[in-house]
């Protein structure tokens, strides 16, 4: 059947300039660029093309371009490029259509509509570069109050406080699973978790033994499909995260083909190489929140309550009714990943309509727990399209304690949003577990990457609080008197319990 | 006037912003003392206020009805009168009410009417409640301060009071003809209010129950601050940053029995990397205020005076980024933001005490040595 598609992205060489070298051609793991040696020319089919720009950066000479399909379809609004292109490609295959990385829809950004507050006057802002300004941040449950016993003139603390993750930013890398990703891949976000003094979470799909030298930094996460769950698993993490849900897919489980569960794969999500391992929707023990209650205990007692345990939800309508039922049942850290949370594979459908954006989200559950007066119990991490510093600013102001970051992390090792994740052939070695293509990927070099922005993040939001006056983060956690709304609606103004500018 | 909003919902939380002049006098072995001194020294700093409010607290005011609460009562207009007595003649036995004498002046321009009432907790519904009188009490100071439009206790504790209002010390303590007061300790407030016009009741001291606090600053952590307190049960009316100061105490000291100097460390923490330098036993004590405390930490430049029955503290942020120093002459404890108001009274003193920022000065009735914080970090054990 010949397909009816325009080429998405259409790529231009400059005869001039190129100089035959092959990179491109190497480089594209998508077969877009083929030498014909007879012409002694790179010919390129732009129909192949995903924009990931990879041959683009790396062509020695600058020699190629990759630019929009100029040819549209007649302007329409109603019926967009968007829709039009996937009806075809529905009529060609009869499948669902697949997407990767976070949903890219227009409107569902709030953190663009929110303003930072600054001293002036009345009150001195401070200098991070001449005074401290502490961001470090406790992740896990708390007692409401302390309590003393007094014999003389001693003082004697009483209070035992549960276990606690303790993070030197408020940043933390988001579960992205062995599988989906490759093994460089998870070593850099260890070792920079590491380094920055903060968690990376292994995901779904089980922890490396390689990577066990760094587990005082990691968060191990048990999902529906429990891949690599054992005694040794859960006991090795700094913390245990239970997935309900993800942004990205609420309301459905992972997926991994497969085609990319090799030997090492299987070895660590505990299946049979080749296997598809599909997670499933629901955890088949929890079809209810008492049920939630019992996992969560369960993990307690098998790590003998020395790990915080963390329930992460995708945001979606009743969130924060389903936050309020997740404190009761025990939880010490609640994740909630917005409707921009990203994925390696989702049905586009899902991806693209299902849940809240997680500026909402936050708002809404931060302010349903303090009105049952348990927000102090639990600590609450935003997850989901945090792109920079002052995205996480506005996080913690609107009553996230710290967020979660995975496509930024991603961006920085090279990965330029292409999207196309699930075809496992990522060509900066990203998603794919392709022993050759992973090589693209040198943990060294990717490590440093993720180390510098964090570090460049953590710097901006001491920048920021510091121009608020204020020297410790805790300072502007739920704190909305710092944030002011501008071209919002009173009811959203309303929900994020923020002021208008001017107000 | 300041029109109060109808819709307190969790955004509007309009503040007041400020820099202003503390004072505060104590007489360490309880003698009561005159009006006289207290005002000569807050008025010596004419120059930190601008006439947009001035205020007094005073402990031992009321020795004939010490075991009564003594309600002052700010009213707007009559209506509100009528309306939040309704409320106190439900919840209370009131044995004395009154209007507080005022000196007729042109200096204000329409002020509100002052009232107390001197009460106790109807037993039945104290009862019914099962709560400690204490509790019952800011519970209704709370309904009143947050429910009934245009009513306002300013202060609800035993053998003391608040008086504060539109203008210049001086002019506050004329008005409130304060010289036919004695009591042996005085907190005062010069106010300089920036963001929002002064109104009566946003003056300082902010009190409940027998805490009062003057402070000097403005808290950015307000926000973060309010809605702790929110959780806890406390309504924040006022529109200023320092009732929160003044709840915190409350929570802190008389709910979760916390002592004063650890309160100082919850308000203005040692920094983490000192804490991760302490001992085991006090680095758990003081991450775990950090922690669970954390919403409580009041950022920003601040100096308070605080103080209670029978102790008076001083206070800055950890920063010191407002002054605060303390003195002592004989009995006579004091805690002024300028040396100069101290000497103006007091021109020799025994001692003079400079704290750094978030160390704390505490002077306790009956008990001569003045604390200063690093006498107590050493004994803070968990």
């Amino acid at each position: 059947m010949r397909r009816y598609l325009l080429p998405e992205y259409i790529v231009e060489r400059d005869d001039l300039k190129c100089t035959r070298c092959k990179i491109c051609v190497e480089q594209c793991t998508y077969g877009v660029h083929n030498y014909n040696a007879i012409k002694n020319m790179i010919e390129s089919r732009s129909e192949l093309c995903v924009d990931c720009l990879r041959c683009v950066l790396f062509c020695p000479v600058n020699a190629i371009t990759v630019r929009r399909n100029p040819n549209v379809y007649k302007e329409n609004y109603h019926w967009t490029y968007e829709f039009i292109t996937s009806i075809k490609r529905q009529a060609d295959t009869g499948s669902a259509l697949l997407s990767g990385m976070g949903c890219d829809k227009q409107n569902l950004t709030y953190w663009d509509k929110l303003l930072l507050n600054a001293c002036q006057v009345t009150n001195p802002p401070i200098d991070p570069i001449r005074e401290p300004i502490e961001i470090r941040t406790y992740l896990g449950g708390k007692p409401k109050m302390l309590e003393f016993e007094f014999n003389d003139e001693d003082i004697t603390l009483g209070t035992k406080l549960g276990p606690c993750l303790c993070a030197e930013t408020p940043i933390l890398f988001a579960a992205m699973s062995y599988g989906a990703l490759n093994l460089n891949v998870h070593e850099a976000l260890a070792r920079a978790a590491v380094d920055c003094g903060t968690y990376f979470n292994c995901g779904e799909g089980g922890l490396h033994p390689s990577l066990y030298k760094y587990s005082d930094h990691t968060i191990v996460q048990v999902a529906s499909g429990r891949f690599g769950v054992d005694l040794k698993y859960l006991s090795v993490g700094a913390a245990i995260e239970i997935k309900i849900g993800q942004g990205a897919k609420p309301g459905i489980g992972g997926h991994l083909p497969g085609e990319k569960v090799s030997d090492d794969i299987a070895m660590v999500r505990m299946i049979p190489a080749g296997t598809d391992a599909i997670s499933p929707a629901p955890h088949h023990d929890i079809y209810s929140i008492e049920d939630l209650r019992q996992l969560i205990y369960a993990l307690k007692e098998t790590v003998e309550y020395t790990k915080p345990v963390a329930v992460k939800i995708a945001a979606v309508h009743n969130s924060a009714a389903i936050a309020s039922g997740i404190v009761r049942a025990g939880a010490d850290i609640i994740v909630l990943d917005g409707v921009r949370g990203a994925t390696g594979a989702a049905p586009k459908a899902i991806r693209d309509n299902v849940g809240i954006p997680i500026e909402l989200a936050v708002a809404s559950v931060d302010q349903r727990l303090r009105d049952e007066g348990v927000r102090d119990e639990v600590s609450l991490i935003a997850s989901g399209g945090i792109r920079s510093s002052a995205d996480v600013v506005k996080a913690v102001a609107l009553g996230a304690d710290a967020v979660y970051i995975g496509t930024a992390a991603l961006i920085a090792m090279g990965c330029t949003l292409c999207q196309k994740c699930y075809t496992g052939k990522c060509p900066w070695g990203i998603a794919t577990t392709d022993p050759e293509i992973s090589k693209r990927l040198n943990p060294e070099d990717a490590y440093k990457r993720v180390v510098n922005l964090v570090k460049a993040w953590s710097i901006e939001i001491k920048e920021m609080l510091g121009a608020m006056g204020m020297d410790a983060i805790e300072s502007l956690r739920g704190n909305r008197e710092q944030l002011r709304g501008v071209g919002l609606t009173d009811r959203e103004l309303e929900i994020l319990g923020v002021k208008m500018a001017g107000e | 006037m300041y029109a109060r909003r109808e819709h307190a919902g969790s955004y509007s939380d309009d503040k007041i912003l400020g820099s202003c002049a503390l004072f505060g006098m104590m007489n360490l072995t309880c003698e009561r003392f005159s009006s006289k001194e207290p005002v000569h020294a807050i008025s010596c700093m004419r120059e930190r206020g601008n006439g947009l409010g001035g205020g007094f607290a005073i402990y031992g005011i009321y020795p004939d009805l010490a075991d009564l609460y003594a309600f002052h009562v700010m009213y707007m207009d009559p209506l509100s009168r009528r309306r939040a007595e309704k409320n106190l003649m439900r919840d209370f036995r009131i044995l004395l009410s009154e209007e507080i004498p005022t000196k007729e002046s042109n200096e204000f321009l329409d002020p509100p009417t002052f009232w107390r009432y001197f009460l106790e907790p109807k037993p039945s519904k104290l009862r019914d409640e099962n709560v400690s009188s204490d509790e019952y009490v800011v519970r209704r100071v709370m309904g009143i301060n947050t429910g009934v439009r245009g009513a306002y206790v300013i202060s609800s504790g035993k053998d003391m009071g608040v008086f504060k209002g539109i203008g210049f010390p001086e002019d506050i303590a004329d008005f409130f003809r304060l010289n036919e007061y004695r009591g042996y300790m005085w907190i005062c407030h010069a106010r300089f209010p920036t963001n929002t016009p002064g109104w009566w009741g946003g003056a300082h001291p902010f009190s409940i129950l027998d805490w009062s606090v003057a402070h000097n600053g403005e808290l950015s952590s307000y926000g973060v601050n309010r809605r702790y307190l929110e959780m806890e049960g406390y309504g924040c009316a006022m529109k200023t940053d320092t009732e929160v100061l003044a709840y915190a105490l409350d929570l802190l000291a008389r709910r979760h029995n916390i002592p004063i100097e650890l309160i100082a460390k919850v308000f203005a923490p040692p920094y983490w990397e000192e804490i991760d330098a302490m001992k085991p036993k006090e680095r758990l004590t003081f991450a775990a205020l950090r922690r669970v405390y954390g919403s409580l930490m009041m950022n920003g430049p601040f100096s308070i005076i605080a103080a209670r029955h029978g102790e008076m503290i001083g206070l800055t942020d950890r920063k010191k980024l407002r002054p605060l120093i303390g003195g002592m002459r004989g009995d006579f404890l004091y805690i002024s933001s300028e040396e100069s108001a101290i000497r103006s009274i007091s021109p020799s003193l025994d001692k003079v005490v400079r704290p750094y920022g978030g160390e704390i000065i505490v002077g306790r009735l009956r008990d001569l040595r003045v604390m200063e914080t690093p006498t107590l970090v050493g004994r803070v054990y968990a």
